[in-house]
């Protein structure tokens, strides 16, 4: 490693480091910005040109404010936490290719600041250290409000990180490789000449699976339970001030952002795309980050239009859906992609089976689709069959209620609502 | 009263109607230590993000889910009964106003209806002023459940459908000031009729902002009535059903939504209810989605009782002839605002000695209501609220009794705690509808 190798690595890590800072505090605008146009708002716009500072004013805010040690904290791990979830936030972000490669002498080198064997195994790894921030927090806080959140947390993390980590396996399996960046190049070409060979196609049910878990797992409405701030004030964060706010604050939307890009090199080919004979240089590797930027983009708008359509889960449905569905679907997929790539390298036909991994996804889907009318026709039985009781028995009916109900029914106007099932 | 018909299928969820619970309000280290017996006793509230105000309630939780529920009022208390006993007949208006505070007209119109009811009145008010009545309070009642609709929204995480709330209550209030000139606690509806006329442009305005609304309402129906979240959330959550409700002599949509399809309008109408058609509606469910659909339907009832008054709306005054009870002025607009119009002055001032003792006598001192006490009733937006007013034959009220359904709702919340998780209190909380300046007056 000579100093021009020195130079441009430290060049990429700082620049990729900016990038995910100033990614995060454009989203913190963009997501206040977009929800308030949902819902007929102007959000903030007061400070910079469209209010675009105003992250930048509220950091600076809060890391100005007392910090308030509450009494019956725990010091070391109360300070540990934000320290924690925010640290492992920026970490995971270093396994991404965020653009292209570009040759300076004879030597390659590519914008990622690491590119490790395990590769998006870190990214797993470090969303589960997340969890020790937002327990820590909890516990540590010395308050029943903030344990009841940090307690929540922990279960739901652990179990959409399995369904997270099905999603994952699916894509290692397809590519064969656990590499970022042979997970990128694996989805540079084309299928059928047109359609571009993103993941995405043959791992449909994966990228549900994935995106699904990535929104639990970032702690973002409709799965937002840790801090719903309706039922448990701010949840692990209530004990929470000044900068050490500022620091979950921080990692939660960072957790955004990265899982956004995480979906991006994993199912829509990360920064790959038209490069128009920039190949090698470094305006071709840019035009990848730009790439990159768009397809991340949309992906963190999904996350803001969630936030403003959907109201919140409740908890033993969130588990439900975590190990009821979610889990043995994603084994069943994990199973099927095998049992595909295994015929496939045995075969050597890739295209006629990408076909066959398509409709497989589509009978999934319709298995889930299955799944669910069930559910819902064996929530309405029982329903049905105590309804058919009381018919038999009127008798029964409560004579003061029935009393109430005559004597209102002879004012008449009465008017059945439909509950829709 | 068997289990099969309960409609509540949660596990310890049975909580018998005829159960006694005795509040005590109690100190901390009194109650039992929590670490011993696994329980966890949490406050929720006074200061909480959800509690509709100050509501405070001391939740005994087994894990996340609710052993007990003790609601504790009281943070609210301003006094507002107790006043009006200092004060003339009409200014009691200016106070129950500020009680319920998402339905001032409604208290208005209670009290205003008590007031009238002693004094013999009630046949004299003017068809105008009852009719105008009517409007007004049913656009109270739609800007009050849209306030529900915000709030409850907001407690399960839903911005837009609380934006969307409150962007809609905002026309209502754009035309209450129009008409009173306050956006809340307007003192409009006095005993005897109005305080004055509503302006040229109300029949217009009132009827662009009811066709506008259906659209809007179903804007929000769109948001929330099938969305799978939304109906999961509040479907099998506080359920009381039709005996659990008269135990505890909850009204309005709660008791609507368990079936029973009691409404003061139909059952004992006032302000001529009686002359308008409109439906009641009501579900089975007796939870909180069923109370979700009933206060969406009864918006669009209350559309419909408002267009059809604006149809049929007459002319003539606003207050009774009566002058001995009549607000003596007549209001016109200045160059400094409204005020008492000049030829008025001019005439009390300059013509007529007697005039000037009877405004300078009705406006000290007001007018004496006959010894009595009566008891009216009327529906608000969250259920029956009853004026008992007595009267010792005085200028003041010797006692004005508050019948507050939010007070009424709250005291049924221990019945309908049980057995759910913490994040289902707040949706059976937010169902009732309380407002705690109503519960604590």
């Amino acid at each position: 490693m000579d100093l021009q190798d020195f130079g441009i690595t430290v060049a990429i890590v700082v620049g990729g480091f900016a990038l995910w800072i100033l990614a995060t505090a454009l989203f913190i605008w963009g997501e206040r910005r977009m929800v308030a146009k949902m819902q007929t708002r102007i959000g903030p716009n007061r400070i910079g040109p469209l209010g675009i500072l105003q992250t930048v004013a509220d950091g600076a805010k809060l890391f100005f404010k007392e910090d308030i040690l509450p009494k019956g904290v725990d010091k070391v791990t109360y300070f540990v936490a934000p320290i924690a979830s925010a640290t492992v936030a920026m970490l995971t972000f270093a396994v991404i290719p965020f653009g292209g490669s570009f040759t300076v002498g004879d030597r390659e080198y590519t914008l990622q600041i690491w590119d490790p064997e395990i590769g998006l195994l870190w990214v797993l790894a470090m969303s589960s250290i997340g969890v020790y921030g937002i327990v820590l927090a909890g516990w540590s806080s010395g308050s029943k409000y903030p344990l009841l959140g940090g307690v929540r947390s922990t279960a739901q993390m652990i179990s959409y990180e399995l369904a997270m980590g099905l999603g994952l396996v699916s894509v290692f399996i397809w590519v064969g490789s656990l590499q970022a960046s042979e997970i990128v190049a694996a989805q540079s070409g084309t299928f059928f000449g047109s359609i571009p060979a993103w993941n995405v196609f043959p791992q449909l049910f994966a990228f549900i699976l994935f995106f699904g878990a990535a929104i639990a797992e970032a702690q973002r409405p409709p799965f937002d339970l840790p801090e719903a701030e309706g039922e448990l004030v701010a949840g692990f964060i209530t004990e929470y001030s000044g900068a050490k706010f500022a620091m979950f604050f921080l990692g939660e939307f960072m957790q955004v952002v990265t899982m956004s890009a995480v979906t991006v090199t994993l199912f829509f080919g990360g920064p790959s795309g038209p490069l128009f004979g920039l190949e090698g240089t470094l305006a071709g590797a840019l035009l990848g980050t730009f790439y990159f930027a768009v397809k991340t983009f949309v992906f963190m708008f999904v996350f803001v239009w969630l936030r403003g359509t959907l109201p919140r889960l409740r908890y033993d449905r969130l588990m439900d859906l975590g190990w009821k569905v979610f889990l043995p679907l994603g084994l069943l997929w994990v199973m099927a992609t095998a049992a595909v790539v295994l015929i496939q390298d045995t075969l050597e036909q890739a295209q006629v089976l990408t076909g066959a991994g398509i409709i497989l996804a589509a009978l999934v889907l319709i298995l889930i689709v299955g799944a669910f009318i069930d559910r819902s026709r064996g929530e309405a039985e029982p329903a049905e069959d105590e309804g058919e009781e009381a018919e038999d028995e009127p008798l029964a009916l409560p004579s003061s209620a029935e009393t109430a109900r005559e004597g209102a029914s002879r004012h008449g106007g009465a008017r059945q609502v439909r509950v829709p099932k | 009263m068997t289990d099969t018909q309960r409609p509540d299928r949660r596990q310890g969820s049975e909580v018998e109607p005829s159960s006694e619970f005795t509040v005590v309000a109690g100190e901390w280290q009194d109650l039992p230590d929590a670490v011993e017996d696994d329980l966890m006793v949490i406050n929720m509230g006074p200061q909480h993000p959800s509690t509709h105000g100050v509501l405070r309630m001391k939740l005994t939780l087994d894990g996340e889910t609710v052993v007990s529920n003790e609601p504790i009022v009281g943070y609210l208390h301003t006094g507002i009964e107790k006043n009006t006993e200092y004060r003339p007949w009409v200014q009691g208006v200016t106070f129950v106003t500020r009680m319920d505070y998402l339905a001032p007209l409604h208290n208005e119109l209670a009290y205003c209806l008590a007031v009238e009811k002693i004094l013999g009145i009630t046949d004299e008010v003017p068809e105008r002023a009852q009719a105008l009545r009517v409007i007004l309070t049913e656009l109270n009642r739609v800007s009050s459940h849209l306030v529900w609709i915000a709030t409850g929204g907001m407690e399960l995480g839903s911005t837009t459908a609380m934006i969307f709330g409150f962007r809609e209550r905002e026309s209502i209030l754009d035309i209450l000031e129009y008409v009173s000139g306050l956006r809340m606690n307007h003192a409009f509806i006095r005993p005897g009729g109005l305080a004055q006329d509503v302006p040229d442009e109300f029949d217009a305005r009132v009827r662009q902002v009811c066709s506008e609304m259906r659209d809007r309402i179903g804007e929000i129906e769109d948001l929330l009535t099938e969305n799978p979240i939304w109906v999961e959330r509040n479907k099998g959550v506080g359920v009381m059903d039709a005996e659990t409700c008269l135990s505890y002599g909850v009204t309005g949509p709660p008791l609507r939504s368990a079936g029973i399809a009691q409404d003061l309008r139909k059952s004992q109408p006032y302000c001529g209810f009686e002359q308008y058609d409109f439906d009641v509606p009501i579900t089975d469910t007796a939870d909180a989605y069923g109370r979700y659909l009933i206060r969406i339907q009864e918006i669009y009832e209350s559309l419909r009782i408002v267009e059809q008054a604006l149809d049929r709306l007459p002319g003539g005054p606003v207050m009774v002839e009566d002058q001995k009870i009549a607000w003596p002025a007549q209001l016109a607009l200045g160059p400094d605002g409204i005020g008492n119009a000049n030829s008025y002055i001019s005439r009390i001032m300059g013509q007529s000695m007697e005039a000037l003792i009877h405004h300078f006598k009705l406006v000290t001192e007001g007018f004496t209501a006959p010894a009595g006490q009566v008891y009216q009733a009327i529906e608000s937006p969250r259920g029956e609220l009853g004026y008992h007013v007595t009267s010792n034959g005085t200028n003041k009220p010797y006692r004005v009794k508050v019948r507050d359904p939010s007070f009424v709702h709250i005291g049924a919340l221990p019945a309908f705690s049980k057995g759910l998780g913490v994040a289902d209190i707040i949706v059976a909380v937010a169902s009732v509808d309380p407002v705690m300046g109503g519960v604590d007056r």
